[in-house]
């Protein structure tokens, strides 16, 4: 039996242009609304079914405002037990104080007889994209750390985790306990079932205070790119472009090789 | 002084590693002439040292920091940035760089956190030196941070092609420091165990595929299928479809790619008949390359192509395909 | 991003389904040189068509978005984008049930074929859904889906075919440039564009690009929620994209819709969540389009489990999965119905929003024809953007009339059914003592109008059962008997009537009776003095107003018209105008009030408070003066629509009150009564046969049809009166009667009382059909009681048209048996009429 943790992280869906606050600290969602980063659905997926596989618990956290809520009650309705809401305004956290919250929070549970042998995030936050909570994590509980990882399973005590390396697929081999940053790409995250959205509704969400100092996250403000404007080249009009197309082809290495 | 953390590969210092490296030394100029150190952490052959040694020596580096440990040959973060900390603490480094690679920012992560620091991922500029603020890709890249890095080493990782890679003006010998770095049996609990060759399975079609041949609505219906399959066997990739034409129920919603869909990165996208909403974008926007077919010229599709074909699919498609055929 | 070219004849805003649909029937009526623009892309630009879950019921309680629904249906058929799948609207309540039963009405009504059918029956057609947890449905086989963006290409590409339409997409307005009232130019981001001639068609943005040219189209963006659910394995083996009929689970305001393997579940049951037209997202800004906005789970998830209830097989299984899901935007307004026509405001500059895709296609077709020949085929009173007081279109009323309406989409809404938010706003002087008498009020365009008077409670006890009492909730809702005590008390002594809601302007300047009797078909060129009852004919001869003029002075018209349809009514005798300005409209509304006195004590009444001499011979009917009352200065114009002889008295608004004071004070030893609109509007005219616009006069009536005609038509030229010469010279289609309900007695032994909207059917319920194609249906009903009777008026087809013929109407699913009364206009109250003359 084996116990997860799965971080997720309240984010604005960017799939739009972005549109800043006011005040440039922060995204303005509110003609996109938010969601959690791919890989944390990932991560999700991955914690309900190592949970599944081993009889366990899988528990779903989150360091943000009360708002957060709702990316819980969505991993809640995929497959976790339980959620915590680490009480916070995130914009004003640095990754150090993320670690430092989630850290607590396990050491909390163990404490009080819950231990995740797992501990599941995304690899990186889809807004602030800082690659480091796993990793300070891991050091604050004092245990691995495994990132870029698409797929893991528990076997006895220990973790089998594969992810994406510069030559192929890395395979790794820990004792657990243990930290994985989760990278999309090796499960499809399952979309929520009706019954599934039922049982999110009544899932205990436990919501705590952050307690840790504050580090911070060394934001000035943000900004935005300028905009890129079309460098689309027309290479024709009607059948007769097909020559142009085949060209281009065999140019990029599509064909012809 | 400013370390930089450098990978190799097979061609010595990676692209991005030699990227790092420019921005170093551009970085270092503007903090008084700094001199630019280099950490190489997995060991190398020798051929291959001197290969790195001299393409170090053009990007301008005075020393190079080597880790004598056989145990760094297998990749393990932790063990890499036990490293890298020897080489900062050795040289007492006012700054610590790093190509954005997932390696890069992983050994980084442990590094800033074994060093107590804070640490910026995929910089793009330096904006000012005192006190230190970078720009950074946030959100994917869509939106930049400015961030502040006040600790005594500062630690950051550069954001691919955020700059050339220009040779030094006075190219250097750089001075190779061999040293034993201090990795603990603990450091080595995480690493590879066995690297195996990927396998692109079935259902990893789409999402794998080199080349994907996009359908929407222009496809007609049902039926009107016949040649984009043609087309997409002819360039030995994959199928994929706009949310309309899974929710018609004209194609599976496997090959539905967007936001509620696969996201691909192709080398090449070919939608055909795709206007290009936004959800349909978020789905496709990291083909390499995209080569739109479409009636509307001012379709999203098309404007955010690299190429463009204007005209009614139905007539393009059958046209490179037996185009194809003919040069085969 | 696109180029506009310089100029245009007309130019469309907007390649959502009515943009497309108006630029298609445009071209067909033979206009060229047309220009449609679109921010966004083609096919789906991104507005509210693009997200439509495109299914279409075609029964409604108007028979108006009932015949746009189903002139939109004929359209999307004949584009072949329509696929049957017939739908059934579902009840778990008998509240329901009765509800699905007055549909059954409205159905017959307008000949549209529905059934009322067992929950068996629905699970045979529907194997998932679960027939416990409903008790009965209402069928309709002819509700179906439709493709509306396939109908929108094929519709631009037909106006393209005809050579008549560029379209341009990919480019924004950023202005609208108005020149002496006129548009003139739309500015875009791909240049201008002069054009004398444009139509807003840009659902929910409509707001913002009205106002970029001064003038008003008050909708909101609103949310309406829709997942979608799949792969559900009991839709696997169906072939296209819908096999299954559609529910609308009708109490918990939900739909359930096959899209081919999936389901999607809409609902109208979630808090009203409003939008600014200016806060809606770009296209860039926009997650999926700017219409799709971010779904609100918490919103939705009571309505899942109620929908699990339903169908616990499909979306109780764990393998269907949730797997989109939206806030959707569309359009709604302060009283539901769309915003069509040329805007009050800016000539040239017409409006085509609140539009669904079910009435789409006829919108645009009917609106069409009105930029081409003046006149929709049909009567789109309740849809004219004109329609609206400059309070109904302030933001504070749309957005609370919408968020209270919301919820009203699938509810069961009473006839009388009276709004809750923003009462109040308009005022009569008489107000505070109206309340003091315990007026129950209801509002008309906002005014606060009183219906009946609890105070006159105890004049139930005086007038026993001849006040017709209701025993079905369902009748009796928003009524009292107290008005029909009212109008015996009004009938026997007098009755006081605040008329304050009337809309009144002046025509006024040298050329003020030309402008006047080239509007209205009555001869206005009487002494000043005279007051004038008319009608007013558009060019084909259908009503398109119902009014009395006054003659004050020789170059002084004063028009009194109801409330409802007061500001269109002004706008087109301003559209009519002199173009030499030789005459002039000046709104009087708020400037006037006005209070009715009628009954048999009327004159002792009024002569009691004047020196003025009000005997007959002095001040006969149809003439109007000033008179003082008090220290009040009156114009005084004996009229009556309740048959009675009696003065409507005007007073400046802020005299009103001690008019109306003096009045009661001096009838109190006569017996004066205050009497509501629940007898004016209703009871006093109909037992007097007096027609009452939206009800029998539309524009699709004639006045040879409505037994309205006059011996003579007058030489002047007036718009219509070539047709209405044509009208007069043949028979007619259909003929005005007036019916009495001979039995009330319904299966239960309930008396039952209809309220409007009922179809009228042979004695064995075979439908009456009349020469215009249209099913005979009740167009008013309410009480007769000086005759004891209750009655209905309605268009029968001429050979019905015959006093005495016993025929039958249809109420909740029973059939009571009623008489022709009446084949004209002549009153079966007094149909001598020496009461008035009295």
């Amino acid at each position: 039996m084996a116990n997860v943790l799965v971080c997720v992280k309240r984010v604005p869906d960017t799939a739009g242009e972005v549109l800043l606050s006011a005040d440039g600290l922060s995204v303005d969602a509110r003609h996109v609304g938010y969601t959690v980063s791919p890989h944390e659905e990932c991560a999700v997926e991955l914690a309900t079914q190592v949970a599944e596989a081993t009889g366990g618990r899988a528990t779903v956290l989150s360091v943000g405002s009360e708002d957060a809520v709702e990316q819980l009650r969505n991993a809640l309705a995929v497959g976790c037990a339980d959620g915590v809401l680490v009480e916070a305004d995130a914009d004003l956290l640095g990754p150090a104080d993320v670690a430092a919250a989630v850290a607590g929070v396990v050491r909390e549970r163990e404490a009080g007889g819950l231990s995740y042998d797992l501990v599941l995030l995304g690899n990186d936050a889809a807004d602030t994209g800082d690659f480091q909570v796993p990793v300070r994590l891991a050091y604050a509980l004092g245990r691995p750390v495994l990132t870029g990882i698409s797929t893991c399973e528990v076997q006895d005590d220990r973790l089998l985790a594969r992810g994406d390396g510069p030559d192929g697929t890395e395979v790794f081999e820990l004792p657990l306990p243990a930290v994985v940053a989760v990278m999309e790409g090796g499960v499809s995250p399952r979309y929520p079932s009706i019954p599934g959205r039922m049982k999110a509704k009544r899932a205990p969400v436990e919501t705590v205070a952050l307690t840790a100092a504050r580090q911070g996250s060394g934001r000035v403000r943000l900004k935005l790119p300028p905009s890129q404007p079309s460098s689309v080249e027309i290479l024709g009009e009607g059948p007769e472009a097909a020559p142009a197309v085949v060209d281009l082809l065999t140019r990029i290495g599509v064909v012809g090789r | 002084m400013i370390l930089v953390l450098v990978e190799t590969d097979a061609q010595g210092a990676t692209l991005v590693s030699r990227e790092a490296l420019t921005f170093a030394r551009e970085t270092a100029a503007r903090l008084g002439d700094q001199p630019v150190h280099a950490a190489v952490v997995a060991p190398l052959e020798e051929s291959m040292a001197t290969l790195v040694m001299k393409q170090l020596g053009e990007q301008g580096v005075a020393v190079v920091h080597t880790a004598d440990d056989e145990r760094l040959t297998t990749y393990a973060a932790a063990a890499h940035a036990a490293a890298v900390v020897d080489a900062v603490r050795a040289e007492q480094a006012r700054m610590l760089v790093a190509a954005g690679t997932p390696r890069g920012n992983e050994v980084l992560a442990h590094v800033a956190t074994r060093l107590e620091v804070a640490m910026a991922a995929n910089v793009v500029a330096v904006d000012s030196v005192e006190p230190l603020v970078v720009t950074r890709q946030v959100l994917g890249g869509s939106a930049l941070e400015e961030m502040r890095l006040d600790d005594a080493v500062a630690v950051l990782s550069v954001a691919g092609h955020a700059c050339d890679p220009e040779p030094a003006e006075v190219p250097t010998a750089p001075e190779r420091l061999g040293y034993t770095p201090s990795v603990t049996d603990q450091d080595l609990v995480a690493r590879v165990a066995r690297t195996e060759v990927t396998v692109v399975d079935d259902t990893a079609a789409l999402t794998g595929a080199r080349v994907v041949v996009g359908a929407g609505r222009g496809a007609g219906g049902p039926d009107g299928f016949k040649d984009l399959l043609e087309l997409t066997e002819l360039l030995g990739g994959a199928l994929g479809v706009s949310r309309v034409v899974t929710s018609l129920g004209w194609r599976p919603h496997h090959e539905q790619v967007g936001q509620t869909g696969s996201r691909i990165a192709p080398d090449l996208y070919v939608p055909c008949g795709i206007s290009g909403a936004i959800q349909h974008w978020a789905g496709c926007q990291s083909a390499k390359t995209i080569l739109a077919i479409n009636t509307d010229r001012d379709a999203p599709m098309v404007t955010k192509a690299h190429y463009a074909v204007i005209g009614d699919l139905h007539e393009i498609v059958p046209a490179i395909n037996e185009e194809l055929r003919r040069r085969k | 991003m696109g180029r506009v070219p310089d100029a245009a004849r007309v130019v469309v805003i907007g390649a959502g389904i009515v943009g497309n649909s108006l630029a298609y029937h445009l071209a067909r009526l033979g206009w060229r040189d047309i220009v449609q623009i679109d921010k966004g892309p083609l096919p789906n630009p991104g507005g509210s068509t693009g997200h439509a879950s495109n299914f279409i019921f075609p029964v409604d309680h108007s028979r108006e978005m009932t015949d746009l629904t189903a002139d939109s249906v004929r359209q999307y058929k004949e584009l072949g984008v329509f696929t049957e799948s017939g739908g059934f609207e579902v009840a778990r309540t008998e509240a329901r049930m009765q509800e699905l039963r007055r549909r059954m009405s409205s159905a017959k009504a307008w000949g549209i074929e529905s059934q009322l059918v067992t929950p068996e029956q629905v699970a045979e057609r529907v194997p998932y859904l679960d027939p416990s947890v409903i008790i009965g449905a209402f069928w309709t086989p002819s509700v179906g889906v439709v493709d509306s963006l396939r109908a929108g290409t094929l519709m631009r590409e037909r106006a393209q075919e005809l050579g008549a339409l560029q379209v341009v997409s990919t480019v924004e307005v950023v202005g609208l440039d108005v020149e002496r009232g006129r548009i003139r130019r739309v500015r875009t981001t791909g240049g201008d564009i002069e054009a004398d001639t444009v139509l807003i068609a840009c659902g929910v943005w409509s707001p913002k690009l009205a106002a970029m040219a001064g003038a008003s189209i008050p909708l909101t963006p609103a949310v309406h929620q829709m997942i979608s659910v799949g792969p559900v394995p009991q839709l696997a083996d169906t072939v296209g994209e819908i096999s299954f009929p559609i529910i609308r689970d009708m109490d918990t305001f939900c739909y359930e819709r096959q899209h081919g393997g999936d389901l999607e579940v809409g609902s109208y049951a979630h808090r009203p969540i409003l939008h600014d037209p200016e806060d809606i997202p770009s296209i860039d800004q926009a997650k999926l389009s700017p219409t799709e906005m971010p779904f609100t789970a918490d919103d939705f998830d009571p309505q899942l489990e109620q929908a699990l209830e339903l169908m616990p097989d499909v979306l109780g299984n764990p393998a269907v999965e949730i797997r989109y899901a939206i806030n959707g935007l569309l359009s709604l307004t302060p009283d539901g119905y769309p915003i069509l026509g040329e805007t009050p405001e800016v000539k040239g500059l017409w409006s085509a929003a609140a539009v669904w895709v079910k009435e789409g296609p006829g919108v645009g077709r009917a609106v069409a024809e009105w930029m081409t020949h003046g006149n929709p085929e049909y009567d789109l009173h309740q849809s004219d953007v004109a329609r609206f007081y400059p309070a109904q279109r302030t933001r504070a009323h749309v957005k609370a009339r919408t968020s209270e309406s919301f919820n009203k989409t699938y509810g069961i809404v009473h006839p009388s059914e009276q709004w809750a938010s923003n009462r109040d706003v308009r005022l009569s002087p008489m107000h505070q003592s109206e309340r003091g008498l315990d007026a129950v009020f209801f509002e008309t365009v906002g005014w606060e109008r009183p219906f009946w008077y609890e105070s006159n409670a105890g004049l139930l006890g005086e007038y026993g059962d001849a006040v017709m009492p209701r025993e079905a909730e369902w009748d009796s809702r928003w009524w009292s008997p107290i008005i029909n005590a009212e109008h015996l008390a009004m009938r026997e002594r007098a009755g006081l009537v605040d008329l304050t809601a009337f809309a009144i302007f002046d025509v006024v300047g040298p050329r003020a009776m030309e402008a006047v009797q080239g509007v209205v078909v009555a001869q206005v060129d009487v002494a000043p003095g005279r007051v004038v009852y008319t009608s007013v004919l558009d060019e084909r001869g259908g009503i398109r107003a119902d009014l009395t003029i006054m003659r004050l002075a020789e170059e002084h018209y004063r028009v009194v018209t109801g409330g409802i349809t007061g500001n269109i009514d002004r706008t087109w005798f301003a559209d009519h105008l002199p173009a030499d300005g030789g005459a002039q409209v000046v709104d009087q509304t708020s400037a006037w009030t006005t209070v009715g006195l009628w009954g048999p004590r009327a004159r002792d009444i009024l002569g009691s408070v004047t020196n003025a001499d009000v005997a007959h011979e002095a001040f006969p009917f149809g003439r109007c003066r000033r008179i003082e009352v008090g220290p009040v200065s009156v114009i005084a114009s004996r009229i009556s629509y309740v048959g009675e002889l009696g003065w409507e008295l005007y007073a400046p608004m802020e005299q009103g009150a001690r008019l109306w004071d003096l009045v009661r004070e001096a009838g109190a030893p006569y017996g004066l009564v205050p009497v509501g609109i629940g007898v004016y509007g209703t009871t006093g005219r109909l037992e007097k046969g007096y027609r009452a616009h939206g009800a029998e006069l539309d524009t699709e009536r004639t006045i040879v049809e409505a037994g309205m005609m006059r011996p003579k038509v007058k030489d002047a030229d007036f718009v219509g009166r070539e047709a209405y010469l044509k009208q007069r010279e043949n028979e007619p289609q259909a003929v005005l009667c007036t019916l009495t309900v001979d039995d009330h007695t319904s299966a239960d032994g309930t008396q039952r009382y209809m309220l409007g909207g009922e179809p009228v059917v042979t004695p064995d319920g075979r439908p009456l059909v009349d020469g215009h194609g249209r099913r005979s249906y009740v167009t008013s009903a309410g009480s007769a009681p000086s005759l004891g009777k209750h009655l209905l008026m309605a268009y029968l087809p001429p050979a019905e048209a015959v006093v005495g013929t016993k025929l039958a109407v249809d109420y909740m699913e029973e059939r009571y048996p009623v008489t022709v009364a009446a084949a004209d206009a002549t009153p079966l109250f007094d149909p001598e009429n020496h009461r008035i003359r009295g």
